[in-house]
């Protein structure tokens, strides 16, 4: 014991620089591109920059704007509201998903792999696959005339876009939500199961009672994961919507906003920034509000 | 996670393990955890909605190929729809190629992507060494760096990223396009777990054998986290090839966009061909799938050790 204390000693007296030079590269990146554009940004959010004029500061001029901003609003609700559809559904879909796929019957590895598919495919392609799927005379909409429902105009209407785009989100996020859930269920002693179908729990008893119970600080995690993702949602709206949100620009959400107001030659780097801290706040508020949840029902 | 993947050794009787088993007998028997006979009505249910689950995640993509495929002649939206094409040609992905240069957008991509797995490889894995290995005034301090960095949402500060790429004169460039993300902070974390999992004790052995701090890091540390470096490398690879908010705000000639961002441009100026915008979105996607066919098992390990850090 005395020997290797002495080894550790030694092993910290070597070389005291080569420490720093492992750590340097990493260190370097995250501070040049991650930290200091968040100090930036912080510090811009009380200034009116613009993409070719430095600025100056303005207190919170910006935020003030923010207030009578109706585009901000609409930001704001599209936003609130993505994380209030899809977060719910993620939480509960993938672990539906997760128990049909648990079980090792034949052919099972494949069905995992399959559903995992489009969370491998970039966004761009996802957001177009349904663009036409979604279109018009795309797919849905034939088999809709098909059934006798008739033409649903997905991708023009205001509404149907903003839930068109969520259905995305959701069934690109199932496999990964998925596979974190089967995880989980592996853990879940069979015993539970067992106990609780032999006092007679039906199977809608046991999930209520037993699988959810055993795996709910994975839901927690599943759903701090997908409210942050959620809404910060971008891609998926702009691809359906188009870089303009929709009609009216109506199905808008914040970071759209942000990139809309921050790039190009005119870019009002600035109220930009504003808009980004309102997106901090809430992506942290919402992350105290998960964990917060948690420790309540802990109680 | 790969509990859930690997078969458990065959048992007899009740127990754990029972449905494994029962796969390895000549006459396939579906049983249930607790190694009974599942009910046929049981086995025609999973599997029927497996088939539709089925249907809905990879029907879109095969939709997308089968349009891809279809002839200028052949009707797009006839009623019913037609699923194979009746008459299946490669003619609209040399259309793609004429319309926008798709290779080059390809290899800017793939560009990209090798030099983010190199980077994310390198530099995390020194970094996470670092932090998890050597001993050193500052430690605690540039761990919580990378945990502050990692908390940081990428959406909310990319204007000022851009900012700074103008300040450094490398918008526009796929330079810039790489920095941001060349080291990630989670991967670093990842690492610095990886090898605080590694006994101590094999290194200290290498130190009494006169090995520095490189021999140590090079012949022994790295090769125990082989399986977390192949996670990283391929989310890596996988993150930038998908990326697209970056690119499209850094980019703004089309001489040197990435293939998310040539595609949303294809699509934003030919919406309306779809043969066009499918053999497009096949292109792009059809690299990750191979890619993820062939090393499924790390995808699945990395969606269990970034959920964790995550």
């Amino acid at each position: 014991m005395k020997t290797r204390t002495a080894d550790r000693i030694k092993i910290r007296r070597q070389l005291p620089t080569s420490p720093w030079l492992f750590a340097a590269p990493g260190l370097a990146i995250v501070a040049v591109f991650i930290l200091y554009p968040f100090v930036s940004t912080l510090n811009n959010s009380f200034t009116d920059k613009r993409t070719l004029i430095p600025g100056e500061y303005v207190g919170l001029a910006n935020f003030r704007e923010l207030l009578h901003d109706d585009m901000f609003w609409i930001g704001l609700r599209n936003s609130t509201l993505y994380v209030l559809v899809v977060v719910p559904a993620l939480v509960l879909l993938p672990l539906l998903l997760a128990m049909l796929v648990q079980k090792h019957i034949p052919g099972i590895t494949f069905f995992r792999s399959a559903f995992y598919t489009p969370v491998v495919a970039s966004i761009v392609v996802v957001g177009l696959i349904w663009v036409w799927m979604l279109d018009e005379r795309g797919l849905v909409n034939a088999v809709l005339e098909a059934v006798g429902v008739g033409k649903v105009g997905f991708l023009s209407d205001q509404w149907l876009l903003l839930f068109s785009a969520m259905a995305v989100t959701v069934w690109k996020g199932l496999g990964y939500y998925m596979i974190i859930y089967l995880a989980a269920l592996a853990n879940v002693p069979r015993e539970l199961h067992e106990a609780a179908a032999v006092d007679g729990a039906g199977a809608v008893r046991r999930f209520f009672s037993v699988t959810v119970p055993a795996v709910r600080s994975t839901m927690v995690l599943v759903g701090a994961l997908s409210s942050v993702a959620a809404f910060k949602v971008f891609s998926e709206v702009y691809l359906m919507a188009g870089p303009t949100g929709g009609p009216a620009g109506e199905d808008t959400t914040l970071v759209m906003l942000v990139q809309r107001t921050g790039t190009g030659l005119t870019g009002r780097v600035g109220y930009a920034s504003a808009i980004s801290v309102v997106v901090f706040v809430v992506t942290v508020a919402l992350m105290l509000l998960v964990l917060r949840a948690d420790r309540k029902e802990d109680a | 996670m790969s509990t859930t993947e690997k078969a458990p050794a065959p048992v007899t009787g009740r127990g754990p393990g029972g449905s494994g088993g029962a796969l390895r007998k000549p006459r396939r028997r579906i049983t249930d955890e607790n190694g009974r006979r599942m009910p046929v009505w049981e086995v025609v249910l999973r599997y029927g909605l497996l088939l539709a689950v089925l249907a809905l995640m990879i029907g879109p993509f095969l939709w997308q190929l089968s349009t891809s495929l279809k002839g200028p002649h052949e009707d797009l939206f006839s009623s019913p729809p037609k699923f194979l094409p009746s008459d299946p040609t490669f003619h609209n992905y040399e259309r793609v190629a004429d319309t926008i240069p798709v290779w080059d957008y390809a290899l800017n991509s793939l560009k990209v992507a090798a030099a983010n797995v190199v980077t994310n490889c390198v530099g995390a894995a020194l970094a996470g060494y670092a932090l998890a290995r050597l001993r050193y005034r500052g430690r605690k301090a540039a761990t919580l760096v990378f945990i502050l960095a990692m908390l940081v949402p990428v959406e909310g500060i990319i204007i000022a990223q851009f900012t700074t790429m103008r300040e450094l004169n490398l918008n526009n460039t796929l330079i810039g396009v790489l920095l941001p993300g060349c080291v990630s902070a989670l991967n670093v974390l990842l690492m610095r777990n990886a090898f605080l999992n590694v006994p101590y004790e094999i290194e200290e052995a290498a130190f009494v054998d006169g090995a520095n701090v490189w021999q140590r890091f090079t012949r022994i540390a790295l090769p125990a986290v082989k399986g977390t470096l192949a996670v990283v490398a391929i989310f890596a690879f996988m993150g930038a090839w998908d990326d697209f908010l970056w690119p499209l705000i850094v980019l703004s000639d089309p001489e040197r966009f990435t293939l998310t961002i040539g595609l949303n441009y294809l699509h934003g100026t030919f919406a309306n061909d779809e043969r066009l915008v499918a053999a497009g979105t096949v292109i792009a996607v059809l690299p990750l799938i191979v890619l993820f066919a062939c090393l499924q098992r790390y995808f699945f390990r990395g969606v269990g050790e970034g959920a964790v850090k995550g």
